[in-house]
């Protein structure tokens, strides 16, 4: 098992190389020359020179690129053209609530997810089988944000139940509506895959032997069929981190919630660059690093995996 | 739903009428789609968005950038079939006007991201070795980042507009291609055919143009109808976040963007917009499910 964390570890760094690389020349390519967008409209060339030599944005590429590295290991994310501050600092109050919404979220895609994936399953061709297809289907197609104005117009403004936006005082009421928007497209494919999964397992042998044997519905599905129909359902999880990752920033949006994606469409709007690339790294960041956890769970609950691939590659 | 209990009554009744007719792959998926319901909704829908952008200027009824002060927000009524927006602007035309945007990205960011992934797949899979190496890490970093975050970071850079949109979601998109590409082509080209031409002197690119392409096609075009529709939620998206085509162009995302503030006061202004945004990618999803079941019916 520890040789297989390891190696999964060792197997992000090519990634995180790519990744960087990607967003260093992203960085690389703005056009506007970023001294004279940190200091103001009457600095001096010498002033500029200075700044550029500073920052080290008159060097060759690749020494910038390692030089980024240096920063970026050291949690230096650049500095924001319009604040003038470090990326970093800016983001820092924020990631933490978003790594809340995200956990929220996904604890709303599984649980919610594989309970309507299981009923769908169990009462097969049923009204509630219809009603979850349906709706997974058409979860698919609606866009993040079009569906957290519409909760805010529904559950908001029209029944009052719920706060619209914000985070408030950080109580479990603020997080139920952006959750749930953030959720709904991996809480679709969890419901779909938990379903056919669950019809998969349920027409095996073992399944009907079990029932033979007199055990209840209850406890064939909980204790036989559940466990072997989950291995899908988890890869499927760690699959659709990236998706919500990507919705963090338009919940986050429309929910005004206090959170880097929400820093980042500011970002958008003030034409901070540097932010917005700063943000998308460290969204980035949380996703591979929420993947290596589901990876390491998916090992822990299927030992095949971590056999299969160290056997097949020695 | 049902289509388990429907393609089993096909296996029994079987198809008397092409029994010593000749069949191909593609003449059999075109039966089994014109039979599955839910693709000849998506296929109409496809249909009536194509009809809609090429006829935008009849089917509006006023100038979608026009803007008229004195009928601000008006809700939904004769004159103003969607109602308007903030700055009186008619919404139903901004709609019909919109789905042109939608349509032309949808379409053209795919086909970058076909090409793209098509070229960079068949030299990994065909070729092998060093270059399928290389060229499968590139393709993990792609999947390492999450699309609508890709585009948004590209988008920053290059600054908002359509051809930049293209360039965005298309470059983004070609790791599944190629990845889907390479592995057609690895599970046929140790095949006899594949070595009969080889035999008779065929070129690689003719080998892979002629003979594996056409054998390889059926995922990827399955693949290619679903990707539109996420590639016109991702240009949504990016409208919506201000990086998309810039106003007063009418693009579906950017009006939920300026809709934003008047959830409560003028709910017509997200209302429509949105559901245009869901039938258009259902109708690509449900196409493309379709497509799906009709090339191998063992699926779902």
């Amino acid at each position: 098992m520890l040789y297989y964390i390891l190696r999964r570890i060792l197997q992000m760094v090519p990634v995180i190389i790519g990744v960087t690389l990607i967003l260093f020349m992203l960085i690389y390519m703005i056009p506007e020359d970023p001294a004279s967008l940190i200091l103001q409209k009457g600095a001096t060339e010498q002033a500029l020179a200075n700044l550029r030599a500073k920052m080290g944005i008159d060097r060759p590429l690749h020494i910038q690129y390692l030089r980024y590295m240096g920063n970026l290991v050291r949690g230096d994310l650049g500095t924001s053209y319009r604040y003038r501050r470090p990326v970093s600092s800016i983001l820092a109050d924020y990631y933490p609530n978003s790594i809340r919404l995200a956990l929220a979220a996904i604890i709303i895609e599984i649980f919610v997810g594989i309970i309507t994936g299981i009923i769908a399953a169990v009462k097969r061709y049923s009204f509630w089988d219809t009603l979850v297809t349906v709706s997974t289907t058409l979860a698919v197609c609606v866009p993040v944000f079009w569906l957290g104005m519409i909760f805010q117009n529904i559950f908001g403004l029209r029944l009052g139940w719920l706060p619209i936006s914000g985070m408030g005082d950080g109580s479990l009421r603020y997080y139920i509506m952006p959750a749930f928007t953030l959720a709904s497209v991996s809480l679709a494919y969890v419901a779909r895959i938990t379903r056919s999964s669950m019809l998969e397992t349920m027409s095996n042998d073992y399944i009907t032997t079990a029932f033979a044997k007199g055990l209840s519905p209850g406890m064939v599905i909980g204790k036989h069929a559940l466990k072997n129909a989950m291995i899908p359902v988890v890869t499927l999880v760690g699959l659709n981190l990236g998706t919500l990752m990507g919705g963090a920033v338009l919940t986050e949006t429309v929910f005004n919630w206090p959170g880097v994606g929400r820093a980042i469409y500011h970002a958008i709007l003030e034409r901070d660059t540097p932010v917005v690339i700063g943000g998308t790294l460290v969204l980035v960041m949380i996703f591979l690093i929420l993947n290596l956890i589901i990876d390491i769970v998916y090992a822990y609950l299927d030992p095949r995996i971590r056999f299969d691939r160290r056997e097949s590659r020695v | 739903m049902y289509e388990r209990v429907y393609k089993l009554q096909n296996a029994i009744s079987g198809e008397p009428g092409n029994k010593y007719s000749r069949s191909s792959l593609y003449k059999d998926a075109w039966r089994r789609l014109t039979r599955n319901r839910l693709a000849i909704i998506g296929l109409s829908i496809i249909a009536a968005l194509i009809f809609i952008s090429l006829f935008s200027p009849f089917l509006a009824t006023h100038d979608p950038t026009l803007r008229v002060k004195e009928d601000s927000l008006k809700p939904p009524g004769s004159q103003y079939w969607f109602g308007t927006d903030i700055l009186g602007r008619d919404i139903y035309s901004r709609v019909i006007y919109g789905s042109r945007i939608s349509m032309l990205v949808g379409i053209v960011a795919v086909g970058i991201s076909l090409l793209i992934g098509l070229g960079m797949g068949a030299v990994a899979g065909y070729f092998g070795g060093f270059s399928d190496a290389l060229i499968m890490r590139i393709a993990d970093i792609f999947f390492a980042f999450p699309y609508i975050l890709g585009a948004i970071a590209i988008m920053a850079v290059l600054g908002p507009g359509i051809v930049n949109i293209f360039v965005a979601i298309g470059i983004l998109g070609w790791a599944h291609f190629a990845r889907l590409f390479r592995s057609s082509i690895l599970s046929i080209k140790n095949k006899e055919y594949i070595e009969a031409a080889r035999a008779l002197g065929a070129s690689n690119f003719r080998i892979i143009i002629k003979h594996i392409f056409p054998n390889s096609f059926a995922p990827i075009i399955v693949f290619g109808t679903m990707n539109v529709g996420t590639a016109i939620i991702v240009e949504a998206a990016l409208s919506f976040l201000g990086l998309g085509v810039q106003p007063p162009a009418p693009a579906w995302g950017q009006m939920l963007s300026e809709s934003m503030r008047y959830i409560n006061t003028a709910p017509w202004m997200m209302f429509f917009p949105g559901m245009a945004i869901v039938f258009t990618v259902l109708g690509f999803v449900l196409f493309g499910d379709g497509l799906r079941d009709a090339f191998d019916p063992r699926m779902k």
